[in-house]
Parts: C-alpha cells; structure tokens; sequence
C-alpha cells in the first residue's frame, strides 16, 4: 500500500521547481557517515488485502473476553457499548481533525468536549472537569501532583486499596520527581484502615490522602470519615472512584472530596487490551487554576453567539513550560466523546438502571459463589459491582479449568500484587479473587458458571 | 471586494439555533435502555451501605436520531483531515488510512481484557512485539516500551529510565539543557521529572549554538534534549558534534521525536548518538488525531538503558511464544495496561501497508513537498532560515505586519475562508510573526498548488485590503472568539436553570 498521491512525473515538476536533481540532494545535510545507505531492514510492503488478512490472522488468534463468560473487571469493565457511540466517533470531521487550537473550525469537538465536562461534573458532583486525561492512573497521580502543588506540601498518603497498577504509577512519578509517598497505611477488612491513617496524617506535612472507592477489591470506603482525616489535617482527598456506578451511588462531592478521578474506559469505550482509555478528572472551582490539561470554556464571537474555546491556557505547558501545571498535551478526546455519545444515550435512567443491574447481577453472583462452598468471603463490607472472594483450592488450577469451559473467573489479587502489594496478609492473598459483573452478564451465563465452580 | 464568501470544506455555519445536548430532547425520551433484570432486585441503598445518590445526575434525554443529528451538526462545524489540507506544522497531519480502523475494531482486538491469561492474547503480544522491534530498526534504538500514552508521557517517561540510569551509576546530576526553540512538553517533562531547565539560543542558522551547548554542558547536566529534525524544519547539520559533546559529561542525549516523518529510513537517531527517544505514532505513523487524541508515544532507548524501561512489556520467548515481562532494573509503571493497544494495532498496520520503501518514500515526498511550498512562498514572505528544508519549515508574516498591520493571526484566520487549515504559528517563538508550514507526504500536487495560490492572493489582500484579513473569518461556523472574557470569566459547564 502507498498513500503518497504524487505521480512520477509529478515528482519531476516538483523536483525542477525546487532547482534539484534528486532526492537524494535534500538529504545532503545528513552527514554520510550516520546515512542509512541501504534502507531500513523491514518487511516489504503489503497490498490492502494482504494486511487484511494477515491482521485478521493476528486478532484471530487471540480469545478476546467478549467471546467468553468473563467476570474480570478491576478498572476495565465489558459494559455494552450503544451503537450510536462508534457512529458518532467514527465521523470524519471528528477522529480525523487535531486538538481544537483554531477555534472556528473546531466548535464541533469543542462543544463536545464541554459537554463532556458538563457530564463528568454532573456524575462527580464537583465543580469543573477537565478535558480528559490518558487514563486513570495517570489522572490519578496528576491529581496527588496538584494537590500537593495546591497545599504546598509534597508529601503523599496513599490508601493500599487503591489499584496497585495505580500505586504503582504513583511511585514511579514519585522517585522520579518532587513528589513523596509516605508509608502507606494497612488494610483493615477489604477497606483502608482509618486509624492507621489518622496517625499517619498526625504530623501534618500530608499534602493528599488518595483513596479509591470502590476500590480495588470492590468496597466501599468510609468517605466521609477519610475527607475529615484528611482535611482536619490540612490535606486534600483525592478520590478515585468508578463512573458507571455514580449512576447509583452518591457523588464523592457529598463526603467531601476536593478532586475526583477515574478510568472512564466503562463508558462506551472498548477494553481495547487497556487501552485507550480515559482519564476523568474533577475537582472544586477553588483549586481550578492548579488543574492540569486543557479545559474548554464557553464564550461568544465577536457576532454575538454561543462559541466555545480553549481557555485557561496559562496553567499549560505550551505558555507556562516549566511552570506548567502538567506537561500533558494529547489527552483522550475521542474517548472523551465516546464518553459523551454514551452518557447522552443513556441518560441518567438507563445509568442508574445500568448500574443497578450490575450491583443486583453482582449480589447474586456473590451469594451463589459462597453457596457453591468453593468460596470463603475473606471480609463483609458493602459493595457495588465488584467483589473479592477467597478460593478454597488450587487458583491456577481453577483458572485453567473454567477457562476451558469458557469463563475468565476474575482477576487474581496474586497476579497483579506482584507488582505492587496491596497490605493483604500474603497466603490470603494468593487466594483472593475479584469478580467484576456488568449487566452484560445473564443469570444463565451466572448460574452455568456457578455450576462449573461447584464441579470443581 | 474580493471572496469574501469563499468556500469552506467540512465546515458548516451553525443551522437553526445552536443547542447543548442538554437543551435538545424531552424528559421523556429515552435512547438506550437498562436489559430487563433477570435476578432479584436489590435495594441498590442497602447493597451499596447507604450510600445510594438522591439526586438524579444532570444528563441529556435524547432519542437515537436526536444523538445523530446532534453530533451530525457538531461535526458539520469541525475540520480533519478529511475535509482539506492541514499543513500543522510539527504535528503531521497525514491521511489517515480506514483499514487501520477497521483493524482495531476486530473483536480479537477490541475485545480483549488486559488481565486475560497470555495464552489467550498471543496474537495482540506477538502485534506487540513486531511493532516494538520495527519501532528499534526505524529509530536506531533497540530498547523499546510501548507503554506511553502519548508524546509528552513517552518524554517524561525516557527522562525517568535517564534519571534511573544515571542513579544507577551514583550521580545526582541535576539539569537538562534544551534549545529556545523546543515544544513546551520539553521543559515541562523536565520539571516534572524533579530537574532544572537551562535554555540556550539557537543560532543564526536555526541550530544548536554549539558553542552555547559546550559552554553549559557540565558533571550536572543530566541530559541534552533536542528535535532532529529541528522545529524550524532544519536537520541540525552538527548532530555528531553535539551526541558527542553531551556523552563527553557522562550526560545522555534525547531525542524530541516529534519531526521522525522526516528521516525515515533516511537516518536514524540512534545512529546520531541519541540515547532516547520517544515516537509520535499519532504523527509519523498515520494514527488519528481524533480532536486531540488517543495519541500514543512508545520510547526507544539504547542496549544500555533498556533495562531501566517502564514494564511490562510484552516479550518473545524462545519457543515462539509471547508474554509479558519486566525490564531488569524498571523504573516501574507510568500507567495502567500496556499502551494505547488500539492506536498501536492501527501503526503496526501502517508500517506493514508500507514496508520499508514505502516507509523511506513517506520521508521523501514530506520533504520535496515542503520544499516545493517553501519555494513557491519565500518571495512572498520572509524565510529566516533559507536552505533545504525538511518536512516543514517556518515563514514569516512580519513583512505584512510592517507593511500593512496585517499580522500573521489574520493570514491564518484568513485561510479558514479559503478552505484550509492554517500552519501552526507563532511557533516556535524565535521567528517572528511564525508560521509553520508541515504539508505531509500524502497532499495531492492539486493540494499543495491550491494552498501556494492562496497564501500569495492573501497577501495580496494584506497589501490592498488589509481590513479584509484583519476581520477574517467569515465564513466559518462562528468568527473570532471572546478568548479573554472567556478566561476571565470561565463558564465550563451546563447548569441547568435554577441548580
């Protein structure tokens, strides 16, 4: 395949019209010794057809999860996605155009993007969103980074509950820059334990206490106990939380968060291997000049009407540089958009009644599971659409088996805690499996699956 | 007066009055539904430990059609690719091929669940795979991670496998020197990653004032970044001198990739002596945009840094299979997942479509087309930096601004009349009233001729009718924008009357 236009004897015209002879004398500059004479060693080229297939081949290979039972979730969930949402994306003037910087040409994506910060406020409760962010780890650590800007503290306090590839990133940011994660806290029956936090924000150089609900094993956390700790100690809450379930579940605003953030893949957007997805990031209008990203304001034109542009630019690395409040650039605005056609289709009701579904699907599927006997719950905690169970039995084994028969049986905390620990007692952990059930999930897929586990 | 109204491509004036999703619609209608529930309901404020909400989100009611035509309109108001020529400079605005997009679609591909067992996804690893290792072979540069969301995180995150590196090696060094005309990602990536930010002049050739460099290059200099091509469009001719001059510190050498479409298979930066570099594949490797992304910018590094990188990655085993592992020393995440997986199946795919030749006659063709506008503008409007140029090169509107107060922010808003997106201008800062010209390889002759016609009746404009320019836009969806009030008084949300 080429998509170069340009004919033979196009090239010639053009050629003469520079005063050249050949390519090759553009290149001069390139001093010979670091020319690449021979040309990259690549493949050759191939025709449409042939990429087709072989693409068709590569993809064909793979079992994607939304051809089996799969109850994985932790941060990437499969929540039907509406029709319309790929229609609206796959609009031209949408997906082929760059990041809104001319103004006149760009009110379509801009007023999008508005309106996807209307929604994420609408779901979060806060006050300004911003355009999008690349996912929800890094949403999340541009949110310890500015509340630590905010409090001029650059001390950090982590929950371990938080999505230990969350954490993870938190750290890698944090050893590489200004930033410090203090001793994390322990875990006290699937939840961030309180008293550990309140004694570790006693000294009061605690710029953020970060926490996720629900979080990574599915509970909810206290809230609005954390935002006291937090704030009688002069820190901010960042909360990270999960947007399907805010269709349901009171807005972080009620317990008093001060940023709120999140991986908005569930809504509309493809698993896609995790990735791309999206990075939702809110917080009060108070701390909106310390916000990283772009953000789109409504205004007018010199005509009178309704126009929308980028605005608060000088918080942004391409004015600020080094004193910018991020160095983001691309953000995730056709996922943002996909976020935008979802919600729009949906509604509040058909979220609320999505979500619903999934914590209904999710209650039932728990109770099955302990009545099966092959599971123990290690904790009683409140929960939504995700919850953690401990196997009585070999989990690889289990894993293997049921995958066999068509299931993907959760996300092992094992699996994942090799990355980071998540403060759970290590042979618990080992056993800990978290089931995500979105309302794609029937109660015939749930009983077949409960069926199997009890086999076991 | 002369065309006033001309025609503007893929772009429409607003029809009927222009309303917010919000404000389109009735309570009562509804588009997608809840399934009906097939277990016991459950009391979502008891299961949820009473914290069920009390009021419901503000969000649209809408039906299907009232989405489309919605959405429908917004796009009628926005301009790609698709609608005309989109010379961006520093942002390769190539075409965008549709085959890519139907491959990241494929359910094999859309479908998968990042924690799904390897023997599950052996197709979407070895994809991986054969990106990273075609990624190494195009920059020179043979460890490669993928993870990086766009080109800013791929910046941070090379600058933190340098910091690793250095640590490693029990250095603390605390600078990192960029030219005064780098992306403003540079130095932010720099702050961000804990270190100061020294800036030195470019000299009267658009270069690195080598002397400048040598003369703050020191044991704290941590590393040296630069974009090669520059981005006034010029390849720095004294590259080996500079590599060299950074490695004689023990610094290490980054490269901006920003301006890659340029070389390809023309040279490579780790030839050059770079010792990272990050790609744009939503530049050189024909991924959308999509209004300001998913980008995705991989890191490349040298054998010596490789294990330093984010993990995991995705690795090929001795007996043929694939997985995922950690580079020895990493310096850990810098997100969740493994990448933009869908913005890489759509560069894997483009880089297959071109093989090598057709990858090496992307950077021919970027170049000649460059060239050919440049020498088809520069007797019309200055050119600070006269000689071949590479993919792009950088104008000036000051003789305009000088002679008739027509500033270049009025020749760009004038082309959206005309029909095309303008350059990036006043970028970067050291030219004067900037425009930066990037056409892209894959702008038919037609395309080039048509913008090369425009630019000089719009200078023509400037001389004879400079209000004409100055007033510019007319014909696009809305005119110039209250950008102040809007700062000034931010409204960035819907709120619906009395909330």
């Amino acid at each position: 395949m080429r998509y170069v236009p340009i004919t033979c004897e196009q090239r010639e015209t053009m050629l003469d019209a520079v005063g050249i002879e050949s390519i090759d004398e553009l290149f001069a500059v390139i001093p010979p010794s670091v020319r690449l004479e021979d040309g990259l060693d690549l493949p050759d080229g191939l025709t449409e057809i042939e990429l087709d297939g072989h693409l068709r081949a590569l993809a064909g290979t793979n079992e994607p999860a939304t051809s089996l039972v799969s109850f994985l979730g932790a941060g990437c969930y499969d929540h039907y996605i509406p029709s319309v949402v790929d229609h609206v994306i796959s609009k031209p003037e949408f997906f082929t155009a760059y990041t809104p910087y001319q103004p006149e040409v760009s009110q379509g994506t801009l007023q999008a993007i508005y309106e996807y910060q209307s929604m994420i406020c609408a779901l979060t409760g806060m006050d300004v969103s911003n355009a999008s962010m690349y996912d929800g780890a890094s949403a999340f650590v541009e949110a310890a980074l500015m509340a630590a800007r905010a409090t001029k503290r650059d001390k950090v306090l982590c929950s371990p509950t938080v999505h230990p590839e969350w954490q993870n990133t938190l750290v890698t940011y944090a050893e590489a820059g200004t930033l410090e994660v203090a001793d994390f806290p322990t875990t006290d029956g699937g939840l961030t334990n309180l008293h550990d936090v309140e004694a570790l924000l006693s000294e009061g150089d605690v710029g953020a206490l970060l926490v996720q609900s629900p979080n990574f094993f599915g509970g909810l956390e206290d809230l609005s106990r954390l935002a006291t700790l937090a704030h009688d100690a002069g820190a901010l809450l960042v909360v990270a939380t999960n947007p399907v379930l805010l269709g349901v579940m009171e807005p972080p605003s009620v317990n008093g968060a001060d940023i709120v953030v999140g991986e908005g893949q569930a809504l509309g957007n493809p698993m896609s291997y995790g990735g791309p997805g999206l990075g939702f990031f809110a917080c009060l209008d108070k701390y909106v000049r310390q916000m990283p990203g772009r953000v789109v304001g409504r205004t007018t034109d010199v005509d009178g009407s309704m126009a929308f542009v980028l605005t608060l630019a000088t918080r942004e690395q391409h004015i600020r540089r080094e004193k910018a409040t991020s160095n983001i650039c691309s953000n995730h605005a056709l996922n943002a958009l996909a976020a935008t056609v979802y919600l729009s289709a949906v509604g509040a009701e058909g979220l609320a009644g999505i979500a619903s579904a999934c914590v209904s699907k999710a209650h039932y599927l728990r109770d099955a599971l302990l009545a099966s006997g092959k599971f123990t719950s290690p904790w009683e905690v409140a929960f939504g659409h995700e919850f953690t169970l401990a196997y009585e039995g070999d989990v690889l084994g289990m894993h293997e088996t049921l995958l066999e028969r068509g299931f993907l049986a959760g996300v092992s905390v094992a699996d994942i805690e090799a990355e980071w620990p998540t403060g759970i007692d290590g042979e618990l952990a080992e056993q800990l499996i978290v089931f995500a059930v979105t309302e794609k999930r029937t109660k015939l897929e749930m009983d077949a699956f409960v069926a199997e586990v009890a086999s076991l | 007066m002369t065309q006033r109204l001309a025609h503007t491509p893929g772009t429409a004036p607003a029809r009927g009055p222009r309303k917010l999703i919000f404000e389109t619609g009735s309570p009562e209608s509804r588009c997608v539904e809840a399934p009906p529930l097939d277990v016991p309901m459950m009391s979502i404020d008891a299961a949820l430990g009473g914290r069920a909400r009390t009021d419901a989100p503000v969000l649209p009611h809408v039906t299907e059609l009232e989405i489309m035509r919605h959405f429908t309109h917004l796009a009628s108001m926005n301009f790609g690719v698709d609608s005309g020529m989109y010379p961006l400079g520093s942002c390769t605005m190539k075409y965008n091929p549709r085959i890519n997009e139907d491959a990241c679609r494929l359910p094999g591909f859309s479908g998968l669940h990042p924690y799904q067992p390897e023997d599950t996804v052996q197709g979407a690893l070895e994809l991986m795979v054969g990106l990273s290792d075609a990624l190494a072979e195009i920059s020179g540069l043979p460890g490669v991670c993928l993870q990086p969301a766009a080109g800013a995180h791929g910046e941070l995150s090379a600058l933190m496998v340098f910091r690793a590196a250095l640590t490693a090696r029990g250095e603390a060094r605390k600078k990192v020197i960029i030219p005064d005309t780098a992306h403003g990602t540079n130095p932010a990536s720099v702050a961000m990653c804990g270190w100061e930010v020294v800036t030195i002049p470019s000299n009267e050739r658009g270069e690195v004032d080598v002397e400048a460099l040598k003369a703050v290059l020191d044991t704290d200099v941590a590393a040296f970044m630069l974009t090669n091509p520059n981005t006034v469009g010029l390849f720095d001719e004294n590259i080996l001198e500079i590599t060299e001059a950074v490695h004689a510190v023990g610094a290490l050498a980054y490269c901006d990739g920003a301006n890659l479409n340029a070389i390809l298979g023309k040279t490579r930066p780790g030839d050059m002596g770079f010792d990272g570099m990050h790609i744009n594949l939503h530049k050189t490797f024909s991924t959308p945009h999509g209004g300001g992304g998913p980008g995705s910018g991989p890191i490349c590094v040298t054998e010596e840094l490789a294990s330093y990188l984010p993990g995991p990655i995705a690795v090929e085993f001795a007996d043929g299979g694939y997985g995922l592992g950690w580079p020895e020393a990493s310096i850990g995440r810098v997100r969740a997942g493994y990448g933009n997986f869908g913005v890489l199946v759509r560069a894997y795919a483009y880089i297959r479509a071109l093989g090598a030749e057709g990858l090496t006659e992307v950077a021919e063709q970027a170049v000649l087309s460059a060239n050919y506008l440049k020498t088809k503008l520069e007797t019309t409007f200055e050119v600070p930096y006269g000689r071949t140029c590479m993919h792009e090169f950088v104008m000036s509107g000051a003789r305009q601004k000088r002679d008739y107060g027509v500033r270049t922010l009025d020749m760009a808003k004038r082309l959206l009349d005309y029909g095309f997106h303008p350059p990036t201008i006043y970028f970067p800062m050291l030219v004067e009233e900037g425009m930066m010209i990037e056409p892209t390889e894959t702008e038919p002759l037609e395309a080039l001729d048509a913008f090369v016609e425009v630019m000089l009746r719009i200078a023509e404009e400037a001389a004879n009718e400079p209000d004409l320019v100055k007033s510019a836009p007319y014909t696009t969806p809305v005119r110039r924008l209250d950008e102040a009030g809007a700062a000034r008084k931010p409204d960035l949300r819907y709120r619906p009357l009395g909330v």
